[in-house]
């Protein structure tokens, strides 16, 4: 039986259950340094030097290495190449690194940490969007404190707007959401024969780490490799952030020619690594009469920190997705990414477009409010269809579930007999609902496509297992089981006896991040191609065996050869098939490398096919507050998600719950706090509060399948999409039940009594 | 200091320093890797294991107080290298994914279910309360244990293969 659509159970789960799976914290090498960091205490500064003295006297200490010891380039490679390895000349967020600490063990390095001397001689930081744009700011970040800009014109928004027969007005806010994977950074850095370093690690994108590694050593591509170690999960936040610290043990390894071991602490995680960017959103939107949106104005900035990082990028894919999946003519989208003395904010889950997302769907509940339509009726008035033409004059040609997910969730939620309105509620404990609708582009699309592709090196062993290198990591979120079920079929195997392996960079050339949702349809497709070359080869000794004059009278499925006029007939295993592959000496390995599908932007417009595909979703949250106190419970989510099709609906389905509770998480409780002068008030699991058992509430994933004619069978990808929309389904049902709308995340008891604005 | 203590059924002598954690000491000095640490401050709860029929975050012990103790790790759930009906309904649940939470939850499940045979899903949510996970939304988790007690309903609705 094929096993594309099927719950097949997971490659890594038994290893994980036996507590067998290494992580890189479990590995160790002979001869082994350990290395910490010294990190700034202050959010902006003049670093003038630092004094390494006493802490190489301590026993035990090999070294304290700043950045002039950088044998390469001392940054990290990625948009804008601005962050260094180490600070140098200044020190730009609380929490930098500034130097690292080598001793033979971990307590000694981190007992002469505390010895080593900064002089920093503190300047007043930059703290937040709206201070960092105003006139007289200090300049931090050339002469704008801006690091990127976009504008998206269709139509003459401006225009348009002033016929409105309504016009909305509004500015929404979001927080930091830190990653929180449980398993934190980490890496292990080999040194090898004639220049060679290896770099084991936690990760999401290998191939960053590897032009990371190459440029803090100096070297060329073919003297490093990195290699994935099981990963204790992303979310975003492994991927730039490893580059960093595999660079630093990297650096370390080169210098003192030892293996370097780097393993972050749970505070240092949470201090140093890329969060979600806080976000500023000013819509303005006009409509008709029936709830019709005829023009869009939106504003929207985010906290860049203290270097570009990822936000350029970030920022474009949140531009794009402003306007939230609704037609209209008239749309104007202008965007800042802007410097603060903070952490660098990357990739996390959604990728720039929660923080509008929220300030969109909370806007359409909004206006429905004001012209007193049910939100899900105003959603089906405006929701792209088939033939709809997007902010960036897109059409949707096809795939396009959204108003199926719309009436799914909306009938499982029981939505019509739930909402009524506000007014309506009475008493102290009070229901609602909420609803948002989400669409989310697959892939790195216009903005990163010259990265998007990637590349499969399958090979057919000997005994008939068939080892598949992938230029995509397995991070927890089940890649390496589905690509093996898509392997599987593609080539007529046994879903037992195809592997996917945890990636690396010596196997496959590079082939972009494991980001954006497009493992499953990059990825997937790469395997297929490489299945194409491989199967006629198998099929030319079936229909030898079978004695058939010619392939084309040959099936092979699930493992098991036989003509096509004979299905119950004879049978070839696929064990026999590779033993005889071998035997007629025909190349049991091909080569799979997928390009994405094309996608296009006009830098001065910002019009085009932003993105090959989109995928879909509804959600409907339910709460139940406490008018007294403030305090609520969010007591169930159901979310319809079209993601083409699904290769797994079990991992599908944890998929959705999983991101859906990160999404509940964003919207209840997470924020990340710092005092005046910029420094980091909760990087710590105790203050840090995130979702338990205790906060989860029912969760109720629909699956809805819209293929798509380019996906392996159909499927998009949408490992993200589950959190995205979460938290204005959660607002919206806020004031569904209280009347109170809340502006500002995360949703507080304290913002619910109106005590906090 | 010399202590002594039986892991999964086997006996152990070893040095102790008076500062290590329960959690190194495991890991480092037994190689028992399986247990993991998630914050290293008692939140988390990746470094459950059972000691004396309790779980407890083997972070937050030191393992000179874990002398005469008996203590179970996820390395001694399976039984002659065969999973335990608790195990196989993580697996058959896909309760699993990045798999960094697992061993620290099956303890914290263990115990739940050597005292109550068919525990009730409030009491499976406050079992492993205290126990984070990041990818999974908890619910594939519950449902793994409810499976494991013999209480899984099929979800209605939900479409499976
Ligand atoms: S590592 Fe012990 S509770 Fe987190
Ligand atoms: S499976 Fe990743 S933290 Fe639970």
């Amino acid at each position: 039986m094929p096993v594309v659509g099927k719950s097949m159970p997971r490659k890594d789960a038994l290893d994980k259950l036996r507590g067998l799976s290494r992580y890189i914290d479990d590995y160790n090498f002979s001869d082994i340094l350990h290395v910490t960091t010294v990190r700034s205490p202050h959010a902006y500064g003049r670093l003038n030097g630092v004094d390494k003295s006493a802490a190489e006297k301590m026993a035990g200490v090999v070294g304290v290495i700043t950045a002039d010891q950088v044998p390469g380039k001392n940054s990290v490679p990625l948009v804008f190449d601005d962050e260094p390895f180490l600070a140098q000349g200044y020190v730009r967020f609380h929490g930098e690194p500034v130097a690292l600490v080598v001793a033979e063990s971990y307590e000694v390095a981190q007992a002469a940490a505390a010895l080593v001397k900064l002089d920093i001689e503190p300047l007043k930081p930059v703290l937040g969007i709206r201070e960092s744009i105003e006139e007289s700011a200090p300049k931090i970040y050339g002469n704008d404190n801006v690091f990127s800009r976009y504008n998206v014109e269709k139509g003459n928004a401006e225009e348009a707007m002033k016929s409105a027969a309504h016009v909305f007005e509004q500015e929404y806010e979001t927080p930091y959401q830190e990653h929180a994977y449980l398993e934190t950074n980490g890496v292990i850095a080999v040194p090898g024969n004639e220049g060679t370093m290896t770099v084991y690690g936690t990760m999401q994108c290998p191939f960053y780490v590897h032009d990371a590694v190459a440029q803090a050593l100096g070297r060329e591509r073919n003297q490093v490799k990195i290699v994935q170690t099981t990963t204790g999960g992303g979310f975003g936040g492994k991927e730039d952030f490893p580059s960093l610290v595999a660079g630093h043990a990297a650096i370390v390894a080169q210098l003192f020619n030892r293996p370097a071991k780097l393993i972050y602490k749970r505070e240092e995680d949470i201090i140093a690594s890329s969060k979600r960017h806080p976000g500023l959103i000013k819509m303005k939107i006009g409509t008709d009469d029936k709830g019709k949106i005829t023009a869009a104005l939106i504003d929207y900035y985010v906290d860049g920190g203290a270097y570009a990082t990822l936000t350029p990028i970030v920022l474009w894919r949140g531009t794009v997705h402003a306007l939230g999946p609704y037609e209209c003519d008239h749309v104007h989208i202008k965007s800042w990414g802007v410097a603060t003395n903070k952490v660098p904010c990357g990739a996390y889950r959604g990728f720039g477009s929660p923080q509008v997302i929220f300030a969109g769907e909370s806007m359409m509940d909004e206006i429905a409010t004001e012209l007193n339509i049910d939100p899900v009726e105003i959603r089906r008035i405006n929701c792209y269809k088939v033939g709809s033409s997007t902010a960036t004059s897109q059409i949707i040609d096809q795939s396009c579930g959204l108003m199926e997910t719309l009436e799914k969730a909306s009938e499982k939620a029981d939505w019509a007999e739930k909402w009524q309105r506000p007014e309506q509620r009475s008493g102290v404990m009070r229901k609602g609902v909420g609803v948002s609708t989400v669409y989310y582009g697959v892939g790195l699309g216009a903005g990163g496509k010259h990265l998007d592709r990637v590349g499969t090196s399958m090979t057919i062993m000997k005994d008939g297992s068939v080892h598949c290198a992938i230029g995509n990591v397995e991070m927890g979120q089940g890649a390496r089981t589905v690509l093996a079920q898509i392997a599987a079929d593609a080539l007529g195997a046994p879903y037992e006896l195809v592997n996917v392996v945890e990636a690396d960079t010596s196997l496959v050339p590079d082939s972009g991040p494991t980001v954006a949702s497009r493992t499953t349809f990059m990825s997937g497709n790469s395997l297929m191609l490489a299945a194409e070359q491989l199967r006629p080869r198998l099929l030319q000794v079936a229909a030898d065996l079978l004695g058939a004059p010619v392939i084309d009278e040959v099936e092979l499925v699930d493992g098991k050869a036989f003509l096509k006029s004979q299905p119950e007939g004879k049978q070839i295993g696929f064990r026999e098939l590779a033993e005889k592959l071998y035997a007629y000496r025909l190349m049991p390995s091909a080569f799979g490398w997928f390009i994405a599908p094309d996608s296009s932007y006009d830098k001065e417009t910002g019009q085009g096919n932003a993105y090959f595909v989109y995928s879909y979703c509804t959600n409907i949250a339910e709460v139940e507050v406490d008018m007294e106190t403030g305090e609520y419970r969010v007591t169930r989510i159901t979310s319809a998600h079209d993601m083409g099709k699904a290769i797994n609906p079990q991992q599908v389905e944890g998929q959705i719950e999983g991101g859906t509770l990160q999404g509940m998480g964003y919207a209840t409780m997470e924020e990340i706090r710092h005092d005046a002068d910029g420094r980091m008030l909760n990087n710590a699991f105790a203050t840090y509060i995130l979702p338990t058992t205790e906060d989860t509430p029912e969760l109720d994933p629909i699956i809805v399948e819209h293929a798509y004619d380019r996906g392996p069978y159909g499927a998009k990808g949408f490992g993200e999409v589950p959190l995205m929309g979460v938290a204005p389904a959660i607002a919206n049902a806020i004031y569904n039940a209280t009347g109170v709308r809340i502006r500002r995340l995360p949703i507080k008891p304290e913002k619910i009594l109106g005590l906090d604005k | 200091m010399k202590i002594k203590l039986t892991v999964n059924g086997k006996k152990y002598q070893r040095d102790a320093s008076e500062t290590k954690n329960l959690l190194h000491f495991l890991r480092e000095d037994l190689g028992l890797t399986g247990t993991k640490e998630g914050c290293g401050a008692g939140e988390c709860g990746a470094c459950t294991v059972i000691m004396n029929g309790k779980t407890v975050n083997s972070c937050l012990i030191l393992a000179v107080e874990a002398d005469g103790c008996e203590i179970q790790t996820i390395e001694g759930e399976a039984k002659d290298g065969k999973l335990t009906v608790l195990q196989q309904a993580f697996h058959k649940n896909h309760a699993v994914q990045c798999g960094f939470c697992t061993p620290g939850m099956i303890m914290s499940a263990r115990v739940l279910l050597e005292a109550t045979s068919k525990p009730t899903v409030e009491q499976i949510k406050e079992a492993i309360e205290g126990n984070f996970c990041r990818c999974t939304g908890y619910q594939q988790i519950i449902e793994a244990v409810q499976d494991a007690s013999g209480q899984l309903k099929k979800k209605e609705g939900l479409k499976r293969a």
